[in-house]
């Protein structure tokens, strides 16, 4: 499967990444030899086959509705590279909120 | 083609060309659990940023998400009082999308398993009622909270509220104006807070309206270009935006332009709408199975159970209220507003036996003291029996009506562990029936007014309740009614 230099580009989009030049080539490339290798399972013949999701056959595996708090607040901010005593911080991302 | 055809063309446009317009709405509730939809975190309101969180709700890698029993059974509680079908076999998905307060950097959802499919709200408008059809229910999380104006070039984010359990309830596109869609949240609202699923508090966020908008001339039946409406945090705000967004592509249209298919906010001190992005920034949410929560299965026993845990809901207690207790429809949609009050009414009306009165009580004077005050029922310092202590005093003609709204019942707020019988005591209420007292009243009245009973013999009756109101002034209120007519009747007779 041919990968476009839009292909590219909407997918870098979409994580919020960015490729110009030779990096983009460079990218490009990489996601073809993917999906090439990826191809390669098209032929085994899955007819008949229901897709795998689940690594266990288990169902209902619920919780009952208890409130534990297993971490303190400063565990919680401890491994973000940007915080105040309070919040984490990102660059400022106004204007783009999907929910 | 000429300019001058151009014109004539709009204006024949503007002549004949009539506008509907086709809205469906996407109502997000936020559960009341304690804990999370997937992790045993606090789902409390107002704690500090960052206290309630946990390595699942942060996202962390190598964490494994665990259903909450209560948010299944809350959200098939909202499918079986939204009349909808129950799916036995639930699996999740995820939905992909870059954005800070979504830690994971997917949602977990029900794609194409929503637990709840069909049914309907019935509504009612000035117009009479209507079923609104709707096409699904599904359980979802909610994300984290972002700030954006309290520092110059970070966004701040609280994972507090992350992976706190929702449902969003998605309507068919059946409402046609902003009454309806007001009529449509007011009741999603009252269900919610009967079956205690949510508080129902649209300005803390608890619950959330988006609204998808578009026209279309009268007649036809293809859907125009649609908008979608968020950031509207009351009920009012809703139907606000729905008329100004109808009034906004109409006038559009009518001038020659184009509904762009867009996602606008609304303006709460304006009243408009505004541009917030354009369709083709709308993200490629990439839905795939969430392989760490196992299906879920709805069991007949399980349904069962949730089934006969449901309390009894608006609609039934209305029937109820009119059929077999005989009270208005006014009344039973006054009483019915809320569970709290309905309850309350009930409990009073088996307690005093007296329907009517009770109902009065409840929703004139009850409910007045409660809006003076600005409190809820729950802080009512009166029991239900207090009250029909009352009723019954009144009743047994021992006070009048009056004098137990006026003196009585404000005199048992103040003193709510006192008796009625004893502060009708203490006070002097009791209403005199006293024949002695009541006649030498009426004769005074008689000889006070020489002329009107002169009219009166020669025909004019109505003037009867001249002198039934001027007995029971001169008695400050303790003339017993009954007594004073016969007294009066016989006198003038």
């Amino acid at each position: 499967m041919k990968i476009t230099g839009e292909k590219v580009d909407q997918l870098a989009k979409l994580a919020r990444l960015s490729f110009e030049g030779e990096e983009k080539e460079a990218i490009r490339n990489d996601l073809e030899n993917i999906l090439e290798m990826c191809e390669k399972l098209n032929e085994v013949d899955t007819n008949g086959v229901e897709p795998l999701i689940y690594m266990t056959d288990n169902v209902n595996v619920l919780r009952n509705d208890e409130v534990k708090q297993e971490i303190t607040h400063e565990e919680a901010l401890k491994n973000a590279p940007k915080k105040d005593s309070d919040f984490f911080r990102v660059p400022k991302v106004i204007g783009q909120q999907n929910d | 083609m000429q300019r001058g055809e151009c014109h004539r063309n709009k204006l024949v446009l503007q002549r004949f060309m009539e506008f509907e317009a086709v809205i469906g709405l996407e109502i997000h509730v936020q559960l009341s659990t304690k804990s999370k939809a997937f992790s045993a975190d606090s789902t409390e309101y107002g704690g500090m940023p960052n206290t309630q969180v946990s390595p699942i709700s942060l996202g962390h890698p190598g964490t494994l998400p665990r259903h909450n029993q209560k948010a299944v059974e809350q959200a098939i509680k909202m499918g079986l009082a939204l009349h909808c079908d129950i799916r036995r076999v639930n699996h999740y998905s995820r939905k992909n999308y870059f954005y800070a307060d979504l830690p994971k950097g997917y949602q977990i959802t029900q794609f194409d398993t929503p637990i709840c499919n069909n049914g309907f709200v019935k509504i009612k408008t000035s117009a009479g009622t209507k079923n609104i059809g709707l096409i699904r229910i599904h359980m979802e999380e909610d994300t984290g909270k972002s700030m954006h104006d309290q520092d110059l070039h970070d966004s701040l984010l609280d994972f507090n509220r992350a992976g706190t359990p929702l449902i969003e309830v998605v309507t068919l596109p059946e409402i046609t104006n902003g009454d309806e869609a007001y009529a449509f949240v007011s009741e999603v609202r009252r269900l919610v807070r009967y079956l205690d699923i949510c508080d129902g508090n649209m300005e803390e966020g608890s619950l959330r309206c988006d609204a998808n908008v578009s026209i279309r001339p009268v007649g036809t039946t293809e859907f125009g270009t649609k908008v979608e409406v968020k950031n509207m945090n009351s009920i009012s705000n809703v139907k606000r935006a729905i008329d100004f967004e109808i009034q906004r592509q109409t006038e559009l249209i009518l001038s020659g332009g184009l509904v762009v298919g867009e996602t606008r906010g609304f303006n709460g001190l304006q009243g408009t709408t505004f541009s917030m992005r354009k369709k083709e920034m709308i993200n490629d949410y990439r839905y795939f199975p969430e392989p760490d929560l196992p299906p879920m299965h709805v069991t007949d026993e399980f349904l069962e159970s949730v089934r006969a845990g449901m309390p009894e809901l608006p609609e039934t207690l209305y029937e109820r209220f009119t059929k077999s207790y005989q009270l208005s429809e006014y009344d039973a949609g006054v009483l019915t507003d809320d569970k709290a009050t309905a309850l309350y009414f009930e409990e009073l009306a088996k307690i005093s036996g007296n329907y009517k009165a009770s109902a009065n009580w409840v929703s004139v004077n009850i409910r007045g003291y409660l809006n003076e005050n600005g409190i809820e029922l729950s802080q009512f310092p009166l029991s239900h029996s207090k009250i029909a202590e009352l009723i019954v005093q009144v009743e047994k003609g021992v006070l009048s009506h009056s004098a137990a709204a006026q003196k009585l019942f404000p005199a048992m707020v103040e003193n709510p562990d006192e008796s009625a019988a004893g502060l009708i005591e203490k006070l002097g209420l009791a209403q005199n029936t006293d024949g002695d007292f009541i006649e030498n009243l009426v004769n005074e009245v008689l000889a006070k007014y020489p002329e009107k009973v002169a009219e009166y013999k020669s025909g004019k009756s109505g003037l009867l309740g001249l002198f039934v109101g001027e007995v029971m002034k001169a008695s400050k209120g303790k003339a017993e009614p009954k007594k004073t007519n016969e007294i009066l009747l016989q006198k003038l007779g």
